[in-house]
């Protein structure tokens, strides 16, 4: 129905590449959207406009807010016009516009109107708009239509409730969640798709009820339900229930599995992926569960549509990673899927084999792999290769066919990553099978004759220079290394230089000759490569002098220097050139322990070159260096632990101030980090006053002001307490922040000379006991408590009171003592009657603490603890005892 | 809301990349360049594959993207990594025959951008805010051409050529059915 958009003077209409939009212009559209308003409207003209303003929105030009309100007001005139299509695109324009709450008002009435019509188009759309744009206080005047609508005999108008419905259910839980009759009945529904969208929101609404969900489940499980969707939705809803309920049915059938069965015989094709999916991933599945699902998704893979062939072998590339032999009936489709038009499709399938193949068949697949690998793109092969490494480590025998494929493809053209990972390999290989170490290191030694990437070059020559003196013949390693030393970049050179020295240091008979290359490169150009020579050169005694390579020299040379990078980076920047020269021995060794989300990424990859990278400059370190840097707190003695940021502001105010609170023995820190968000202030001596009345133990000893706090530069003021040495005191500190506040102009971002003096008020602070407390895991609990012995064990029963459910007790429990806890038992099971949870800790004065909770929960949800603790001295394990029973 | 099949974006781009409609219901994209840059780059991984007669899959940046060409369109819908790829390319189907019925066989980008109007309504009624409307193209396409006057209007408001395309809206429609 639409016409071109022609301009008068526009002739284009016979040009190939013509658009309707072929010069069109913000300004020149917002003008036309004046018609908008005349007293006889055109609809077609106006369909026109709003499809050009359209088409600007769509190709990222945006609107100013002027510009946005007045086509909106523009456009809440055309619900006079009774043109149906001109009415749709109204609704379309205004949920792009997104009304603010104030303009909402103004379409408010006219959607209300047409949500009341009798025409089902405008019931559908005006629910769809209204709830869009609406901000809830509209909700509960509308609330009556919505649940009319939800059972409008109309699909489309049920469905447009019902999907409304899901998204109000984030903003509006309350309200929606009294639908829940209207909405059952939809479920009911004869209409596909409003089954769908109505199982969805029951489920949404009732999520949170265990039981609820559960008995949706098993209902719907034995009645029909017709929608695909609303099929495949239900089978995600019983593989969650299934999930929750696995612990107590280890011995008998799983609950619902003939569902899931039965689900692999429907006629859609999207149902049984869904529930061939479901059953592969429900958690300790057996071969005779998986069995019938494999069956299907192996007739996918021959399927002559990419899309079904895709999501089969993406599933079974899954399950090969923990039951390769079942995905092995389909060895063969998945070999006459490498040669598949869709790269993606063919690289699963190779990846799969390789994780199913077995040793007979490893030979063949390599010279199919060799084929496909030069017509992929590097990420694939990069795959392909982490695939590859892992079969050679299952089948070391094979290691020669596999490091043969490996250094060809390490000839071929590759980016960085991709070389990155064949050399990784074939170091890994080398490290992990004794047999393939010398052919291996001779195709790195090829590699870097022609390598371009002075990173893999240092790091193989770093290799070399550690495996390649052990080997039988190591004379035959040095011409290629030399040659480093002609051909290659400075880098390199002394990289090379550094390899030459340990073969000379490992290898006596070498040596003479090693001193006469080492010698040349006495003449190098470079800085770094003559120095390197000369060092090695009197280390290793060239004077002739020492035939033996003393200890302490191999120590120098290829022990690990067993200090973070990082914190030799910091103090090489903070140390000043003076009579002292620098003491490695001043270095912090200390790691931050890596955080837990790293480890458990998935499929943790071994390092190959270089080994793990350093850690993060460690938090701790770095407070310890800070305190000891201000002179009023530098006797203070040890730092035993910083606690985590507490924010004392709200978000967003004109001053952010958080606190962490150093703990020493006698001591604790107030560091307050303090942050100007006003551009036109500049603060000076900002300090925190602190009333510590309510925490009578301590007594305020020192405070280190803030000299000056620019706009947007954090700055720390400290403020130091006294407090009994070794003693957990606690306490309540109320704290105000105090400074003298300069005007700044923006312009020149000079600060006025006069300042005046004021004040903020801050949130009150608190030590707790579990500030005494550090984290500390320990790895094998139950031999660390038996170590421990019964000797200052104290055991005694609480009662924690009513609780939501039992992981919020567990919660609570550790978030009072502050302490670690191990092997995973922080994690409640749902459903759980009982928990045991095991948490370790170092006290304050270097106590080691082990603790074992023992909670039960029991009909009026009322939650039983029994705690033991043991520790290195009993006064510490009763202090743990009075933590509990006080908090 | 995780376990319900999310749409994270539907596009049409001609046989350049560039836009024709495109529609997000995901924040993953949340400026108009980061927009443009995912576009960019589904656009170049799947130029050069053929899919043209079945729909086709790839996996890209953790996010599972089906697709369909004719002509000079492309056609394009992205779900998360753990989406069900066969509700993904059902949307792709339903999006792609209707707009197929909607410009009445001639679907090229000359035709898709003369008939704007009618592919941002078939987005409309394909997914709101995420969540799949409809996948059966009549339904879909039978929504967005029920062009008419509403039955409560006035017979003098409608002009012989209104009149004369209600006429032809009917005709599509039963055709359609």
């Amino acid at each position: 129905m639409a016409q071109p958009f022609l301009k008068k003077d526009d002739d284009h209409d016979d040009e190939a590449d013509y658009s309707p939009f072929l010069g069109i212009e913000k300004g020149a559209v917002l003008q036309e959207a004046r018609v908008f308003n005349d007293p006889q409207l055109d609809p077609r003209r106006c369909s026109q406009v709003i499809t050009k303003l359209l088409y600007l929105l769509n190709q990222g030009e945006t609107f100013t807010k002027v510009e946005a309100t007045e086509v909106f007001f523009a456009v809440t005139k055309l619900f006079q016009s009774r043109d149906l299509g001109l009415r749709r695109m109204v609704y379309v324009i205004i949920k792009e516009l997104s009304p603010s709450a104030d303009e909402v008002i103004i379409v408010t009435s006219s959607l209300m109107k047409d949500m009341t019509s009798k025409t089902d188009m405008y019931r559908a759309n005006a629910i769809r708009v209204l709830c869009w744009i609406t901000d809830g206080t509209l909700l509960t005047q509308i609330e009556r239509y919505l649940k009319q609508a939800i059972v409008d005999k109309n699909p489309v108008v049920a469905s447009a409730a019902l999907v409304s419905g899901i998204h109000l259910l984030q903003t509006n839980p309350e309200i929606v969640k009294r639908w829940s009759n209207e909405v059952q009945e939809a479920v009911q529904s004869r209409a596909a798709l409003v089954q769908f969208h109505a199982l969805a929101l029951l489920h949404q609404i009732r999520q949170n009820d265990r039981l609820a969900v559960n008995k949706l489940v098993s209902s719907l499980t034995k009645g029909s339900v017709r929608s695909p969707l609303a099929q495949c939705l239900l089978i995600r809803y019983t593989s969650q229930v299934i999930r929750e309920s696995a612990s107590n049915t280890q011995t008998g059938d799983r609950p619902f599995y003939d569902f899931l069965e039965g689900c692999l015989r429907h006629k859609a094709e999207m149902v049984i992926f869904e529930a061939a999916r479901a059953i592969t991933e429900l958690n300790g599945v057996t071969s005779r569960e998986l069995t019938p699902a494999i069956t299907v998704l192996q007739l996918f893979l021959s399927s002559t549509k990419p899309v079904l062939r895709f999501a089969a072998v993406r599933t079974l590339n899954k399950v090969a990673m923990t039951h390769p032999i079942a995905v092995t009936n389909c060895n063969i489709d998945m070999e006459s899927l490498i040669s598949d038009q869709n790269r993606s499709i063919a690289t699963l399938a190779i990846t799969t084999l390789l994780k199913t193949g077995n040793e007979s068949s490893v030979d063949r697949l390599m010279k199919q792999i060799t084929t496909f690998m030069s017509d992929i793109a590097d990420e694939f092969k990069i795959v392909v290769i982490e695939a590859i490494r892992s079969l050679c480590l299952k089948f070391p025998l094979k290691h020669r066919s596999l490091m043969n494929f490996l250094s060809n493809i390490l000839r071929e053209e590759g980016g960085f990553e991709y070389k990155k990972a064949i050399v990784d390999s074939i170091v890994i290989l080398i490290r992990d099978i004794p047999e393939a170490k010398e052919s291996g290191l001779l195709h790195l030694c090829e590699f870097i004759e022609d390598c371009e990437f002075t990173y893999l070059s240092t790091q193989i020559l770093h290799f070399l220079g550690i495996e390649g003196p052990k080997t039988s013949d190591p004379s035959k390693y040095i011409r290629y290394i030399y040659n480093r030393v002609h051909l290659e970049n400075a880098t390199v050179r002394a990289g090379a230089v550094s390899t030459l020295a340990k073969f000379g240091a490992m290898v006596d008979s070498l040596k003479p000759r090693i001193f006469v290359l080492l010698r040349r490169c006495l003449f190098d150009t470079d800085d770094e490569v003559r120095d390197r020579a000369t060092l090695y050169l009197n280390t290793l005694g060239a004077d002739g002098a020492v035939v033996e390579t003393g200890e302490d020299v191999k120590e120098f040379l290829f022990g690990s220097l067993d200090i973070p990078l990082v914190n030799l980076e910091r103090s090489l920047k903070n140390y000043e050139p003076s009579e002292e020269s620098f003491d490695i021995n001043s270095v912090p060794k200390e790691v931050k322990i890596q955080p837990l989300a790293e480890k458990k990424a998935p499929g943790k990859k071994p390092t190959g070159l270089g080994g793990p990278p350093p850690g993060p400059p460690s938090t701790i370190d770095a407070y310890e260096k800070l305190l000891s840097s201000i002179p009023e707190f530098a006797n203070f003695g040890k730092l035993f632990k910083s606690s985590a940021p507490v924010e004392l502001t709200e978000a967003e105010t004109e001053y952010a101030v958080n606190v962490v609170k150093h703990i020493l023995d006698g001591h604790v820190v107030f560091q307050y980090n303090c942050t100007n968000t006003i551009p036109e202030q500049l603060l000076e001596n900002v300090t925190v006053i602190v009333d510590a009345s309510e925490a009578e133990e301590f007594a305020e000893v020192a405070s280190k002001p803030l000299r000056s706090l620019p706009y947007d530069s954090p700055g720390q003021t400290f403020v130091a307490f006294e407090k009994p040495e070794g003693v957990p005191a606690v306490g309540k500190f109320s704290n105000m922040l105090r400074f003298i506040v300069k005007e700044v102009d923006p312009s020149t971002g000079e600060a006025e000379d006069d300042g005046v003096e004021d004040e903020y008020q801050l949130e009150e602070l608190e030590v707790v006991a579990a500030d005494y407390m550090l984290k500390v895991g320990v790895s094998n609990f139950r031999n660390a408590w038996e170590s421990m012995g019964p000797d200052c064990e104290r055991v005694d029963e609480y009662g924690l009171g009513p609780r939501e459910n039992l992981a919020e007790a567990v919660n609570a429990v550790i978030n009072l003592l502050g302490m670690q806890p191990c092997e995973g038992t922080e994690v409640v099971p749902s459903n759980s009657r009982s928990h045991t949870c095991l948490l370790s800790g170092v006290y304050i004065g270097n106590v080691k603490v082990l603790v074992r909770l023992q909670f039960g929960i029991d009909g009026p949800k009322d939650v039983a603890m029994k705690l033991a603790v043991r520790s290195e001295d009993e006064a510490v394990s009763d202090v743990i005892h009075e933590i509990v029973a006080s908090g | 809301m995780e376990l319900c099949p999310l749409i994270k974006n539907i596009l049409l781009l001609d046989s350049e990349g560039k836009r024709i409609a495109v529609k997000y219901y995901s924040d993953d994209w949340p400026t108009n360049s980061a927009k443009e840059a995912f576009e960019k780059a589904v656009f170049a991984k799947t130029q050069k594959t053929n899919a043209r007669t079945d729909a086709e899959i790839t996996m890209f940046d953790n996010y599972v993207v089906v697709y369909k060409f004719v002509q000079d369109l492309h056609f394009f819908v992205t779900g998360g990594e753990n989406e069900n790829e066969i509700i993904l390319a059902a949307v792709l189907q339903g999006f792609f025959d209707a707009v197929g019925l909607l410009l009445r066989g001639t679907v090229d980008k000359k035709e898709a951008l003369e008939n704007l109007d009618l592919i941002l309504l078939c987005l409309d009624e394909i997914v709101d805010g995420g969540i799949i409307l409809e996948t059966d193209a009549n339904v879909i396409a039978g929504k967005v051409a029920s062009h008419s006057m509403d039955a409560g209007a006035p017979l003098s408001e409608q002009t012989i050529t209104q009149a004369l395309a209600t006429a032809r809206e009917h005709l599509t429609r039963s055709l359609l059915k």
